[in-house]
């Protein structure tokens, strides 16, 4: 009886002795469940869908000539902005909803560790690993300290503020005595006027664009980088560590 | 008469006032309230037979512009009625009395009629330095404003300097001139802002106020929801063109002469509660916008420091002058991007090195194994 040649534990069909040699061993973790992954991408797409639309609605498009019944443009935009609204808040209460019923890690987003010392050490320890101050980061299943932070910080506190504003600038036009007024009417209790929501609104919107240029870098090069995938596990849910190295 | 009692009817007649004409203003005063025609008769039947109820009109820190629209009022029928009806024993613009005379009929007022008269407060009273700023009489108009008040049954708030402090509390506010509801605590105050309100809007709520001796329904900011319930924007003729896409981009543009939608050039229609579109001005001749000239949003709270007048969006505090939303997050993000790629361009040196490094390390070690 021959011995198995080399390589042959990776049951590839194509597996060459060379492949096998480079191989190693990796572990696995579902981190994201299926709905949390459905709701990252519908978001993204709203939120990329918001950002343009609402960009547009502050700076219209050149004006457009001849009759104004023959035209909808601003109408068009206003109504994709407006429905992009509605996915997006629907989806982040479901989002909040999944955080009840899902595993721990969907409930990272909504929680922030102030007054644990280890948080903050791990925080430090980041920001180290993204000032070239080591060779090797740190694993983590679900988000880094420091991707905490800013997950907390500016995306879900964001989400919250540009929702509840929104659907308070949304009420002026649905009127007094809709429910989006009676739910976000006390938006113009806190901001002097409508025009400073709006300003407030615009403001929002950059800070999320801000946010979504950090986000793609980070996810790009912590793929690349890191000890564990990142693009693919939003994808597959499967959060895969490169080594299984102790820190 | 009868009963001893003078109703609005009978100041009205003793104004020299027909029949007819009374009966026209109930009807004018109805269609302006927004109610229906079966209002009219009991609007005339509150008028007959309810005491009429003074009103007092002080004035503080402001310009009279209230007052220069109020006896501008469309219907000159509106006017005379409404100004028969106020006790116009007190109103420092139009009032016959003067000096100590003219201050001591309000002391009698408040005497007589002791929680049955409406103030009216046009402008407002600067608090810094005790009130110095505003002294009618030689008071600081703080004192004679609280004064009158708590024995007022309401008080109406005229304009933006009443409601809301109007450019004189604009930043940095020096006199730290206050609008009325933040002084007066204990009687409900309507707010009718603009600067001016409308005319129409004004006699309205007086007229409400005096025949149904309630305050109309008012928003959760104080205003009456019949006049200031929805926004310039969402009755402006001028509507379809910005649905459509079709905006004045300058002065004497193709679309400035077409009447296409100022919104482009700052108006701020879209962000103000006020009847301006339905009701308009000077007898219901034209308003802002139709006039070419965006809303400056002189109705709504701190219009004075969303400025500027003339763009879109406002300039944001404490930034310079172009500083607007997207003035400071395209430069926030694009000082972002920047950063973004300096650490990419930079993580590729280092992660290269780093590379380098480890597969020296094991050259390193493998030579070692050979050697030894």
């Amino acid at each position: 009886m021959t011995p198995p040649p080399p390589g042959s534990e990776v049951h590839a069909a194509d597996v060459t002795a060379g492949d096998a040699s480079t191989s190693i061993e990796r572990t696995s973790i579902l981190v994201y469940e299926g709905p949390v992954r459905a709701w990252h991408w519908i978001t993204a797409l709203a939120i990329t869908t918001l950002a343009v639309t609402g960009y547009l609605i502050a700076n219209p498009l050149p004006s457009v000539t001849g009759e104004a019944s023959d035209w909808y443009v601003m109408g068009n935009i206003r109504f994709i902005h407006f429905a992009a609204g509605y996915v997006l808040a629907i989806g982040w209460l479901v989002r909040i909803y999944w955080a009840f019923v899902g595993n721990h890690h969907s409930r990272q987003l909504f929680k922030f560790p102030f007054w644990k010392k280890e948080y903050w050490d791990g925080v430090a320890w980041e920001a180290s690993w993204y000032f070239f101050y080591r060779r090797w980061p740190k694993k983590y299943v679900g988000h880094n300290p420091l991707a905490q932070f800013v997950m907390f910080f500016v995306f879900t506190l964001g989400m919250f503020f540009m929702i509840i504003t929104g659907f308070a600038l949304y009420a002026e036009g649905t009127g007094l005595d809709s429910w989006q007024y009676a739910l976000f009417g006390w938006v113009f209790d806190i901001f002097p006027n409508s025009q400073a929501v709006h300003t407030w609104h615009h403001l929002g919107m950059w800070v999320f664009v801000c946010y979504i240029i950090i986000h793609i870098y980070a996810a790009v090069r912590e793929d690349i980088m890191s000890r564990q995938s990142m693009i693919s596990t939003m994808i597959s849910g499967e959060r895969m560590f490169k080594d299984n190295r102790d820190d | 008469m009868s009963s001893g009692i003078e109703t609005f009817y009978d100041v009205m007649r003793r104004h020299g006032i027909s029949r007819r004409s009374f009966m026209a203003f109930c009807g004018l005063t109805t269609a302006a309230m927004g109610l229906g025609p079966t209002f009219v008769p009991r609007i005339a039947r509150a008028m007959e037979t309810k005491p009429r109820i003074p009103v007092i009109w002080l004035h503080g820190l402001e310009c009279t512009c209230c007052t220069e629209s109020f006896i501008r009022s469309a219907h000159p029928l509106v006017k005379d009625v409404v100004l028969s009806m106020i006790s116009l024993d007190y109103d420092d613009t139009i009032m016959a009395a003067a000096g100590h005379q003219a201050e001591e009929i309000l002391d009698e007022i408040r005497e007589t009629h002791k929680g049955n008269y409406i103030l009216a407060v046009e402008g407002n009273p600067p608090l810094r330095d005790g009130g110095v700023y505003c002294l009618p009489g030689g008071r600081p108009f703080v004192d004679r404003l609280k004064e009158m008040a708590s024995d007022a049954q309401a008080v109406i708030a005229w304009g933006s300097c009443a409601s809301w402090g109007c450019v004189q509390a604009a930043k940095p506010n020096p006199t730290q001139a206050t609008p009325v509801h933040e002084v007066v605590t204990d009687k409900p105050v309507i707010k009718v802002p603009g600067c001016p309100p409308i005319a129409e809007v004004m006699t309205a709520v007086v007229t409400y106020i005096l025949t149904f001796e309630r305050l109309p329904e008012l928003d959760r900011h104080g205003r009456p929801k019949m006049f200031y319930s929805q926004r310039i924007h969402d009755k402006c003729y001028r509507r379809p063109h910005f649905d459509a896409g079709q905006f004045v981009e300058e002065w004497d543009d193709e679309g400035a002469r077409k009447g296409y939608c100022l919104y482009k050039v700052g108006c701020k229609g879209p962000t103000t509660y006020n009847a301006c579109s339905t009701v308009r001005w000077n007898e219901g001749v034209s308003f802002p916008i139709q006039s070419g000239h965006g809303c400056i949003g002189c109705s709504e709270k701190d219009f004075w420091d969303m400025g500027p007048f003339y763009s879109r969006l406002s300039s944001v505090q404490p930034f310079p002058i172009e500083g607007n939303a997207d003035a400071i997050g395209g430069t926030v993000a694009a000082v972002a991007g920047g950063a973004v790629v300096a650490h990419a361009a930079a993580s590729a040196v280092k992660h290269a090195a780093d590379k380098r490094d480890i597969k020296n390390e094991r050259q390193a070690r493998a030579d070692q194994n050979t050697n030894g």
